[in-house]
């Protein structure tokens, strides 16, 4: 069968065993992924991400990994790093880029190139303050993939919609979360 | 066999005024019995299925105990206790033949609506006069959604239709009815335990169908060309507001796509079967039309929104069981009918039981066969 040859560098079998293996054990399966973020000057700041609990335990990336974010210039900032909502953009790619690539595996597709645009239609006025009926943040992101595969049209955008139908990201921008934010 | 009520009870209480069942009435059959009226086409509504239901349980004599009800069934000795608001029996064996859909199933978050808001379940829902003045939000878009979205925005008042994953349709394929498809080409014989994810397969939820005279295609392009207003998954309810998911887009493309597939597999098996011969040339239906604007939110504050239908789907009632059989999520463990962990105890009538059309009336016949060929022998086992 196809199966056997196609390979996208996703171990599906790992996945697949987690999933039988986490239907019997609902609490392994809680997860908790965390950031921690120091102001530098200005707008700029810098997060770092290493540590983050599942399986029922603490567990490390291999390398802690550093941001920095910052406003650009037309905003007479510094632009030290990129802005905080294009930092959803890179997360929202990544997770739909992940699920292309485990759902095509899973279908035994062979994919040789994906790449996407993203873009993400904000109106400033609601940050600004200028006009309470503008919401602060995105009002429309637009994602363009452009796949090319061993895979006739109609499989590759079932493979697009199938990741967004499993996306963390794409979830969590599309439906409310709670959101709670304290002072120590 | 104990019926609570009348024979068709819930045929005759539980259904809105204006339903009428998916399945063509060709396809309306029981076991030697099958509709010999004018319209094989057409679609029955609730009063000449009650009397077609009816007319079965005479013709086949079968012993029914009307205005008996099952308050409790546990273990005693070999067999069952079962106890009935008209006295007790013992068993040994039992089949439960109650049904998927004894209660509707509200979501959680329905809590959260604020007072000024009533809320409706297709139970309490009869016909739109039901209902009070104004907008309505229907939640849900499978068919009991679809049906009655379309219904209530005819009778005036403003419907707003919260869409999670539905399954699309088209009522008629190639100058068929879509059941025809699903029963010729096999899609509703494939076993339960021939299917991928039978979890998933068996919480599909019902599909975008209704019975018209017209043989008419209710999917939500029929719904907002008729008016509706189309807003995403109702993800929350927070500080008096509905609060919808922004993945419209992507449940219409896993909709669409669905379907296609489906239609798909109906070509191929047409150019190979004679059944298929003199249907119509393949057709391709238009993609589901993406609202040029779809609210993210609305007020229930406001007054826009006066009443809300649930169509979030039924569940079984179970709670009359005092056996270890249901699981976690509130459904029965059984494999293709047989009931786990409670020998002598069956099943009928569930979402894929043992085959994709075992909540279709059509379907019981072939369950029942396989089920009481192992009702039988369990009871010869154990008499020997």
């Amino acid at each position: 069968m196809a199966m056997a040859t196609v390979n996208n560098g996703v171990n599906v079998q790992a996945l697949l065993d987690a999933r039988e293996a986490l239907k019997g054990a609902p609490e392994a399966a809680k997860f908790t992924w965390r950031a921690s973020c120091k102001w530098e000057t200005g707008t700029h700041s810098t997060a770092k991400v290493k540590g983050f609990f599942g399986l029922g335990q603490e567990q490390q990336h291999k390398t802690e990994t550093t941001f920095s974010a910052d406003h650009p210039e037309v905003f007479a900032s510094e632009d030290k790093g990129i802005t905080p909502i294009e930092y959803v953009l890179v997360g929202l790619a990544s997770c739909l880029t992940a699920g292309v690539a485990a759902v095509a595996q899973n279908r035994g597709i062979q994919l040789r190139s994906v790449e996407s645009k993203l873009e993400g239609k904000m109106d400033i006025r609601g940050i600004l303050g200028i006009d309470s009926d503008v919401r602060n943040g995105y009002d429309d992101i637009k994602v363009t993939f452009k796949i090319d595969a061993d895979a006739p049209k109609k499989d590759i955008e079932a493979i697009v919609a199938q990741s967004q139908k499993r996306s963390a990201v794409y979830d969590v921008i599309t439906n409310p979360v709670n959101v709670t934010v304290e002072v120590i | 066999m104990l019926e609570r009520g009348e024979v068709a009870n819930s045929w005759r209480r539980e259904r809105w005024e204006s339903l009428r069942l998916l399945t063509p009435n060709w396809q309306t059959r029981l076991p030697g019995f099958h509709y010999q009226g004018p319209e094989p086409d057409g679609y029955m509504g609730m009063r000449e299925l009650v009397a077609f239901i009816s007319r079965y349980a005479a013709d086949a004599a079968a012993p029914v105990r009307t205005q008996t009800t099952v308050t409790r069934l546990s273990r005693q000795d070999e067999g069952y206790h079962v106890a009935t608001t008209q006295g007790d029996f013992h068993c040994r064996a039992v089949v439960l033949a109650s049904g998927a859909c004894n209660l509707p199933s509200v979501p959680v978050l329905s809590r959260a609506v604020p007072a000024s808001v009533s809320s409706f379940s297709p139970f309490d829902y009869r016909a739109p006069d039901s209902l009070p003045p104004g907008g309505v939000l229907v939640v849900g878009a499978s068919a009991t959604g679809v049906q009655l979205a379309d219904e209530i925005h005819r009778s005036g008042r403003p419907v707003t239709l919260s869409v999670g994953e539905h399954v699309r349709l088209p009522r008629t394929y190639r100058g068929r009815d879509v059941l025809w498809w699903m029963e010729h080409a096999g899609v509703w014989n494939q076993r339960w335990d021939e299917v991928d994810d039978l979890t998933r397969a068996r919480r599909l939820p019902s599909p975008q169908l209704v019975g018209t005279k017209e043989r008419a295609t209710l999917d939500l392009n029929a719904l907002t060309a008729a008016g509706v207003r189309l807003v995403g998954r109702l993800a929350a309810v927070r500080d008096g507001r509905a609060l919808f998911s922004g993945g419209l887009r992507n449940q219409f493309a896993l909709a669409d796509l669905k379907m296609n597939r489906l239609l798909d597999t109906f070509d191929e098996w047409a150019l190979t079967h004679a059944d298929a011969a003199d249907v119509a040339p393949p057709e391709r239906f238009e993609p589901t039309r993406v609202p040029a604007s779809s609210p993210l939110s609305l007020d229930f504050q406001k007054g826009e929104i006066r009443s809300i239908l649930w169509a979030t789907g039924f569940r079984p009632d179970y709670s009359w069981l005092a056996l270890p059989v249901v699981d976690e999520k509130g459904h029965l463990r059984h494999e293709g009918g047989v009931v786990v962990d409670a020998p002598g105890v069956y099943a009928l009538g569930l979402p894929l039981l043992r085959r994709r059309k075992s909540t279709f009336i059509c379907g019981a016949e072939d369950d029942a066969r396989d089920v009481i060929a192992h009702l039988a022998s369990f009871l010869d086992a154990r008499r020997r």
